[in-house]
């Protein structure tokens, strides 16, 4: 029969296209197994020589060398970037070259497998390489001498004095200071002015005047609390921040430093948690939200379709299209519950989109120059107008530049905050763990467990986590 | 003497034209599974030329991994139905197709109109896989904008106020996909199916008719042995597109390369894929690769061995 012949081409066909699979996931690293047989990796790296090292050139950049960038183009776009390279050219004399890709991962592994890899990096966006693990596997330089170095605009101060509190902790790993984390974010809700407004409605300080305004949500038929059901992250959002409020900084640092009883008898833990389920039992979350992706609920959320979403200060910048111009966006801390320790006005603020230097940078003193350049002021304002968002250089934007709603707001909130403030780190040093809470967090709003379920899945991720070789390193006081 | 010196001759002849294929193939095929295999006993992190040798303690670690014992699972399940309900239905189209009309003048053919249900059947095969992600993420989707919940909300069989969250259901996420495979599938092999059955010569069914053959009879008795080639081959392309699944899981279903709600739709090529890029864990990863190939290949060879029959000449 003829057919059978056909049959089988396809076979040998599909086994093609399987073992291209398989070779695209080993490919990016033929070519090293002897190198790793040897004890692994050349450790040299061969740049261009270096220039004496002076006031003015702390790390030495040779005139007229390259340098090599790859930035993830997401929400703040890359042309902030290609201006940052064109200005560090001209005072350099380099040959900058630039990738702007949202695929930083299949982009940069074979590069790092190979010794090969860029001179700054934007690590970020959802395939971005974990920071965790690319530390454990050596690849990032240390960024200390940067923070030693003499600010740009002002040389009697030194970088590190000019950023904001939080971004050398944030950037830490295993005790050193490797990532850069240069946009400043705050987290937590986000509403609509003109629907508040429109409705007579006040925003919440405590969590049962939250509840209290979604039922009435409810009531005028749309829904309370929309989140992002696809990528558990933000909701988490909202239980960490409850957590660390009602239980003091104590309890943030108990689940950052892996203790036995993060969560496991943690009243702080189980009663926000339990806060946050009555928002599920009392069937106040917007329908269908817990299958949405950060898109669809967001714009459904745009559309007057909830009261409420959580979120980072990118949440502007990400829905520029899909808002209303009226919608007049609003920030609001997390309310908090009865006898929290930390104020309503305290909210999570943090620095996030690390830059890093890989260790094996062919032109190192130029990635390292441009991290120290990245935070003047001329650069961060050249951020601030281009991406439409704040970064960690203090005062590092011109007042002149006009500031949307929603990042208005923060901005206000931020201020009110004043010295509360605070940031979790375990996403950053343990991606399992995030991992295994998200999931458990799924659950929950889909009303498939209960808090204490949530609170024993939640222990077990940090007890295994414990047992990672970096949770002695990583540790926070 | 001479014969057999011919004989080395040609084969020398035949290895001189295959040589550059089979280096080919020797580099960006077989070396590939060669060091998956060795990076399988080490703890290469994915991101660095360094590692460590750790022997069998990603295999034994593996054995342990209950969220990858569910993906087996999972897959050994989409093993069993994904073939069995596209091949099912291929054949009853194409049967219906080629041979299910209404037989007048005791001529073999198809339902009316069958050669533009033949195209419109062959559709979904020209999509990929990528926008049929899209397409059936609309049909899924778990709020009222979703074409599946928009329908029964109409219909007042769904409260609009809790709209079924199809692929965040844990009961019905993996059903939903089966469903895609199946809905891309079936128009290809009905085409595949009906090409084998138009080879049939067309005297044997007029003999069964002659004889009083019902369509069921006309079926079990005639087409289906005379296809058995062609659906066994089916069954194992089948076999390993159930076996992979990723593009699939990965984007419709939720968790870092899909596998959500909980790991309910979790196959072995996402905690894979999420092992070797987002866990850091390349060597453990590469042991489920080690895994999924040893597997596919057994279930291959047991298809074939399974399903051998007697070959019927015509």
């Amino acid at each position: 029969m003829s057919m059978a012949s056909t049959g089988e081409g396809l076979g040998r066909r599909d086994l093609i296209k399987r073992s291209a699979a398989l070779g695209l996931i080993t490919v990016p690293t033929a070519g090293f197994l002897s190198a790793c047989a040897s004890g692994g990796g050349e450790g040299t790296t061969k740049g261009p020589d270096k220039a004496p090292v002076t006031k003015e050139n702390p790390f030495g950049v040779a005139k007229g060398g390259k340098l090599d960038v790859v930035i993830f183009k997401g929400g703040f776009g890359d042309d902030y970037a290609k201006a940052w390279e064109a200005a560090f050219d001209k005072k350099w004399g380099t040959t900058s070259t630039h990738l702007g890709t949202q695929e930083i991962t299949s982009k940069l592994q074979p590069r790092f497998n190979n010794n090969t890899p860029p001179d700054v990096v934007d690590d970020s966006g959802a395939q971005r390489i974990k920071l965790d693990v690319l530390f454990k596997a050596n690849q990032l330089a240390d960024l200390t001498p940067v923070l030693e170095a003499p600010c740009l605009d002002d040389p009697t101060r030194k970088v590190r004095d000019v950023l904001i509190p939080g971004t050398v902790e944030q950037g830490t790993q295993g005790g050193k200071f490797v990532a850069l984390n240069y946009v400043y974010t705050v987290f937590g809700f986000w509403y609509s002015g003109k629907l508040f407004k429109e409705k007579g409605w006040t925003p919440p300080k405590t969590w049962d005047e939250f509840l209290a305004v979604c039922t009435k949500a409810k009531e005028a038929g749309i829904g309370g609390l929309a989140h992002q059901g696809k990528h558990p992250y933000y909701i988490n959002v909202v239980i960490m921040d409850l957590i660390a409020k009602k239980g003091g900084l104590e309890a943030m640092k108990a689940i950052d430093n892996l203790e036995p009883n993060a969560f496991d008898g943690s009243a702080a833990a189980l009663e926000a948690v339990e806060a946050v389920y009555e928002v599920v039992e009392k069937g106040l979350l917007m329908p269908g939200t817990n299958g949405l992706n950060h898109t669809e609920s967001q714009t459904a959320w745009n559309q007057y379709k909830a009261a409420f979403i959580p979120s980072g200060s990118w949440l502007e910048n990400e829905q520029l299209k899909q808002t209303p111009d009226d919608f007049d966006m609003q920030f609001l801390p997390v309310p908090v519950l009865a006898g929290s320790k930390l104020p309503f006005e305290a909210i999570r603020a943090g620095a996030g989109e690390p830059f890093i230097v890989p260790d094996k940078a062919a032109n190192k003193p130029a990635g390292l120059e441009f991290i120290r350049s990245m935070l003047s002021r001329e650069w961060s304002t050249l951020f601030a107008q281009q991406a439409n968002s704040l970064t960690v250089v203090k005062d590092g934007v011109d007042p002149n530049v006009k500031l949307r709603p929603g990042t208005q707001s923060a901005v206000t909130a931020l201020k009110s905050a004043g010295e509360n403030t605070f940031n979790y780190l375990y996403p950053d040093w343990y991606s399992e763990m995030d991992t295994a809470i998200q999931d458990a967090s799924n659950e929950l709003m889909a009303k498939r467990i209960q808090p204490k379920e949530w609170i024993k899945r939640a222990q077990a991720a940090v007890n295994k986590a414990a047992q990672d070789p970096n949770a002695k390193n990583n540790r926070r006081s | 003497m001479s014969q057999v010196a011919q004989g080395k001759g040609r084969a020398g002849f035949v290895v001189g034209f295959l040589f550059a294929p089979i280096a080919l193939y020797l580099t960006f095929v077989i070396w590939p599974y060669v060091q998956t295999f060795g990076y399988s006993f080490t703890n290469w992190s994915g991101q660095s030329p360094t590692f460590d040798f750790v022997g069998l303690d990603n295999y034994l670690e593996l054995a342990k991994d209950e969220v990858f014992r569910g993906a087996l699972w999972h897959n050994l399940l989409l093993l069993v139905f994904v073939p069995v309900i596209t091949i099912l239905l291929a054949l009853f189209f194409a049967f219906m197709l080629n041979a299910g009309g209404r037989s007048g003048a005791g001529g073999v053919q198809g339902v009316r109109g069958s050669g533009f249900y033949k195209i419109v059947y062959f559709f979904p095969q020209v999509l990929s896989l990528a926008i049929l992600a899209v397409l059936f993420g609309a049909v899924y989707r778990s709020d009222e904008g979703g074409l599946l919940n928009g329908f029964l909300i109409r219909l007042g069989l769904v409260d609009r106020m809790q709209p079924i969250e199809w692929l965040n259901e844990p009961d019905l996420v993996l059903w939903c996909l089966l469903l895609v495979v199946v809905w891309h599938g079936v128009g290809f092999y009905l085409v595949l199916f009906s090409a084998a059955m138009q080879s049939v010569p067309k005297d044997i069914y007029e003999a069964a008719l002659l004889d009083g053959a019902g369509r069921a009879q006309t079926f079990f008795r005639v087409t289906l042995p005379l296809l058995w080639d062609s659906v066994q081959t089916s069954a194992v392309y089948l076999g390993i597109a159930a076996m992979d699944m990723f593009v699939l899981v990965s984007t419709m279903t939720s968790g870092q390369f899909g596998g959500g709600p909980d790991h309910h739709s979790e196959v072995m090529a996402t905690v894979l894929m999420r092992n070797f890029l987002y866990f850091g864990k390349s060597g453990y990863a590469c042991a489920m690769g080690v895994v999924l190939l040893v597997l596919t290949m057994v279930l291959s060879v047991i298809t074939l061995r399974a399903t051998r029959r007697e070959r019927i000449e015509f």
